[in-house]
């Protein structure tokens, strides 16, 4: 950020955003080892950061495949510019897993243990939004899990095994 | 007595789960190469047209663009059942069929290229419509191809291919018939199943060499890769190719039908000599990949009081879109299914497959007798009103049974020798609470103001859990583990993980000492791969067997070592015992450090067998909006055995989307008739459930032993989709009092219905 704005106005304008915690800094420019103004952040974390569980499915903004967390909150990274990220923290679904432990995320281990999931290729974006949903509401009910979750296309049908897997972790007392 | 299975039957974690949830399983589209090319295709914006010229000039200018295909450019590559579709032509056949391909260092200079082709067209009117582009006048999509009908027999499945559903003496039927209903139905909004991934492939062309022919690798997004090479060499003749599988997002039988992209992506590929990746954006999925056919029946049946159907005759209309490849074969297994279903001596259904000016059909679950069945069983239930006979008990009465029969999509005659469905019928009706909500036909289940509900049901049956070929083969090792080599690759049923149980069971080891091989054609043996529910029984009978032989040659290796004979031996966690002196026992170690054993397996198919799905839906329409939502779902069924209880599951809450339940409610792919456009090629405006509004669903699951293999089980993921949509016509006729003819029951097309039947009867 502080190389950002000391940055002369003649000079390439950097992009500095926070990958599941490691940073990264791009020049903005046309050239092709340049992030373009055009260039979404679905594509720079798959092609740049070389993430791929982050998916792209419809590229429009509809499916939520390629959801990624910002600055804790779910976003369809196909829909927002890499060059309108600098100072953002992003975390994928690579991000979750603890670290130091190498744990998953209960989240993504209640998925597991639930098979939650069929083919896939939405499940980095399910559980996502599942995150961000019971970072804010510990308690979440059925319900809010299927108004976190209404914007996921998933063909498999795998809803009904996911929210029982969110609803698994979240803390609502019956 | 049998041992208890250890992993059969249990929840066992998927092999794969972990790399789904934290985004390490890799699909097609997160391989990355050295100097991978990007493909595009430039597509036709005219429905039915000759290229007069084909202006690539600027294209090849854009720097970056390392190749620009037309017709002229490429090989006179053919598919299609006749071969009559070229890979590039000089015609195009429908809004959005391709007219030249590029390839390019970066996705930005492909797309500038894209935007610099130009093409001057010579218009010809198209045809949208299954029986207009039958009628003489209309234009022909193919000089081949005498008004657009094409032949009903495909050679694939044999010489005598069912193509049509004739047999005993209509004439006599009807005579006998206590009723005799004709009606026209159909199931044309061609929904789409649209799996989340995109297809996709990449190519990497390599020349020949040493004598060795051109060859082509695919890195594909399927789940057939050996029936996928198949349908590829038929194409490329003589260049050898080698399919490598990946996770596979969703195919739904879709992704069979990939020809296309893979072999865009390969003379790309050929003509770049680097690998191509092309991925179609989902605007291209909905629009320009394959859809389910389109069915249209004008027939008449005739019906006894007892439910006796005594005759069915008329035309089935199929429509392929601009071509097909495997229409035929969805129409042989849609005739096969009717008569699982119904029972009738006398049939004259003849079938019409045809092409139109929209893109193509090709497999969705379902194949066939979904299309059929979403005609037909409209058709008889109009029947079964006049007579006042209860759904539940026709279809209980004619739904198949052990001893009756039925010519198979190779046009044999096969006795049924599976089990009696009759307790899930009648555990599915209970559960959902037929008799108490069965009101009679046309009849709502209850009236609350503008609100009706309306109850349906539907049922299906496949012969195909024994269809076609498997091979594979299971090696084992000194340290106790086991390697299964099968062509199948992961589409999200879970199979992969439960034949690897299977073998862990026949080997009786730790699921965990079994992995399997890459899924790649070059390494595995023949596979057919995962369709029509075959992976339980028919891949899992290839895979049973090969762990069995591999078992039985570690018996004989070790025999003489344990002083026993061979079948006096068995095997628990890596050591052989003599069975009646457990303390006598060797290592698996002790065939040899350095050596291992291959079992080899195959299934030979049996047409015999068939799995059954019974759904019950509730539906509720709101009579001034037009609007209808689905209130519950109860789906019956009996598997003989469950392989994975949370797969199971899975496969059976899957009867709402791909183009399954929703096909009859919302699902639909709109053609603008004056351009051949489709309207909604994208995920807003083509209508999909989402988790606000799911419906309860309750599914019942039976386990009656069934004569498949030592698990005696069968697959019926598959046909989850195939009883529902005409269980919800039946519904939303039975709540608004009126016969709905087609498909889905939106609210224009409702309130249309319903304002119709207030004007009839206000006068």
């Amino acid at each position: 950020m502080s190389d950002f704005n000391n940055k002369k106005s003649d000079l390439p304008v950097t992009v500095n955003i926070t990958v599941n915690g490691e940073g990264f800094s791009f020049e903005a420019g046309e050239r092709k080892d340049q992030v373009s103004s055009s260039e979404t952040l679905a594509d720079t974390i798959r092609n740049r950061v070389g993430l791929t569980g982050t998916k792209i499915s419809c590229n429009h903004g509809a499916c939520g495949a390629c959801t990624v967390l910002m600055n804790g909150k779910p976003v369809n990274s196909c829909m927002v510019l890499t060059v309108e990220c600098d100072g953002s923290s992003i975390t994928t679904i690579e991000g979750l897993k603890n670290k130091d432990t190498g744990a998953l995320d209960p989240l993504q281990q209640s998925f597991v243990d639930h098979t939650a999931f069929q083919c896939g290729f939405c499940t980095p974006g399910m559980i996502l939004n599942a995150k961000a949903l019971l970072d804010e509401k510990p308690g979440a009910t059925p319900d809010d899990v299927k108004e976190a979750l209404s914007g996921m296309f998933c063909r498999c049908i795998s809803h009904y095994q996911v929210i029982d897997a969110v609803m698994a972790v979240s803390k609502e007392k019956d | 007595m049998a041992r208890e299975h250890r992993y059969v039957g249990k929840n066992v974690i998927r092999r794969d789960a972990e790399d789904i949830v934290t985004g390490r399983a890799k699909y097609v589209n997160d391989l990355n190469f050295p100097d991978l090319l990007i493909g595009k295709v430039f597509r036709s914006s005219e429905p039915h047209a000759v290229i007069k010229s084909i202006d690539k000039t600027a294209a090849l200018k854009v720097p970056g663009v390392k190749a620009v295909l037309t017709w002229e450019d490429v090989p006179d590559w053919k598919t299609g059942v006749p071969e009559v579709t070229r890979v590039l032509d000089k015609k195009v056949r429908f809004t959005g069929d391709a007219v030249a391909l590029i390839a390019a260092e970066t996705e930005e200079a492909a797309d500038e290229a894209l935007s610099l082709i130009k093409v001057e067209y010579e218009k010809l009117p198209p045809v949208y419509d299954v029986e207009e582009a039958l009628k003489p006048e209309s234009p022909d999509l193919y000089d081949e191809i005498k008004n657009n009908l094409l032949p009903s027999v495909d050679p694939f499945f044999g010489p005598d291919c069912l193509s049509d559903l004739i047999m005993g003496d209509v004439e006599s039927g009807f005579s006998e018939a206590d009723v005799i209903v004709k009606d026209t139905f159909s199931y044309e909004n061609i929904p789409n199943p649209i799996p989340a991934e995109q297809p996709g492939v990449i190519a990497k062309w390599e020349e020949s060499s040493g004598g060795a022919p051109e060859s082509v690798t695919l890195w594909v997004s399927n789940q057939f890769p050996h029936l996928n090479r198949m349908i590829l060499r038929s194409i490329m003749r003589k260049v050898d190719v080698r399919i490598i599988g990946n996770h596979c997002g969703g195919s739904f039988g879709t992704k069979l039908m990939s020809w296309q992209v893979q072999c865009y992506a390969a003379l790309l590929s050929r003509a770049a000599l680097k690998p191509v990746k092309m991925i179609y954006s989902k605007e291209e999925h909905i629009a320009a990949f394959v859809l389910r056919p389109g069915s249209r029946l004008r027939a008449k049946v005739g019906m006894k009081k007892d439910g006796t159907v005594t005759a069915v005759s008329g035309d089935w209309f199929v429509d392929t879109g601009y071509y097909s490849k495997t229409t035929q074969l969805q129409v042989a297994v849609g005739c096969g299914e009717a008569q699982i279903a119904v029972k009738s001596k006398n049939w004259n259904l003849k079938t019409n497959i045809v092409c139109t000016n929209r893109n193509a059909s090709g497999i969705v679950r379902g194949f066939g007798g979904q299309e059929l069945k979403c005609c037909l069983f409209p058709l008889l239930s109009r029947a079964m009103e006049k007579l006042d006979i209860n759904p539940f008990d026709f279809f209980k009465k004619n739904f198949i049974r052990p001893g009756d029969g039925y010519y198979w999509r190779d046009g044999v005659w096969y006795t049924y020798r599976g089990i009696d469905f009759t307790k899930a019928i009648d555990a599915g009706a209970e559960k959902f609470g037929w008799n108490e909500k069965w009101k009679g036909w046309l009849k709502p289940a209850s009236v609350n103001g503008v609100l009706r509900t309306g109850v349906g049901m539907g049922i299906h049956g496949n012969a195909d859990v024994g269809e076609d070929v498997s091979e594979a083969y299971v090696r084992i090792h000194p340290n106790g583990g086991a390697v299964l080599f099968s062509g199948v690759s992961e589409h999200g049923t879970g199979q992969v993980s439960n034949f690897m149980k299977m073998v862990a069971d026949v080997l009786r080891i730790p699921f965990e000492k079994v992995t399997k091989s890459p899924t790649d054609s070059l390494v595995n043996p023949n596979e057919f791969g995962p369709a029509g529910s075959r992976g339980t029984y028919a891949i899992g009978s290839a895979v049973i067997n090969a762990a069995e032989d591999a078992r039985n040659k570690l018996f004989e290796e070790l025999a003489p070592k344990l002083d026993a004979k061979p079948q006096e031996l068995d095997t628990e966690d890596g050591f052989v015992f003599v069975k009646d002196d457990p303390d006598r026992k060797l290592h698996w170690s002790k065939m040899g450090y350095d050596r291992s054993i291959t079992g080899f397996g195959v299934f030979e198919p049996d047409f015999t067998l068939s799995n059954c799905m019974i759904s019950f839906v509730e539906v509720e329409v709101n009579m001034e909006t037009g609007q209808t939502r689905l209130l519950k779902v109860v789906n019956s069924t009996d598997v003989g055995m469950v392989i994975d209880p949370p797969g199971l599951k899975g496969q059976l809450y899957s009867c709402l989307g791909s183009s399954g339940i929703d096909s009859a409610l919302f699902e639909e792919t709109v053609l603008d008739p004056y351009t051949g456009h489709i309207l909604n090629a994208n995920l807003i405006d083509y209508k999909w459930r989402t988790s606000l509004e799911l419906p309860p669903i309750e599914n019942v699951v039976f386990e009656t032993p069934m004569d498949s293999h030592c698990f005696h089980a069968v697959g019926v993921g598959e046909i989850a989709t195939s009883p529902g949509p005409s269980a919800v016509l039946m519904a939303v006729s039975n709540a608004t009092g009126s016969w709905i003819h087609e498909y889905p029951v939106t609210p224009e097309r409702l309130l249309k219905i319903i304002s119709e039947k207030t004007q009839k009867q206000d006068r």
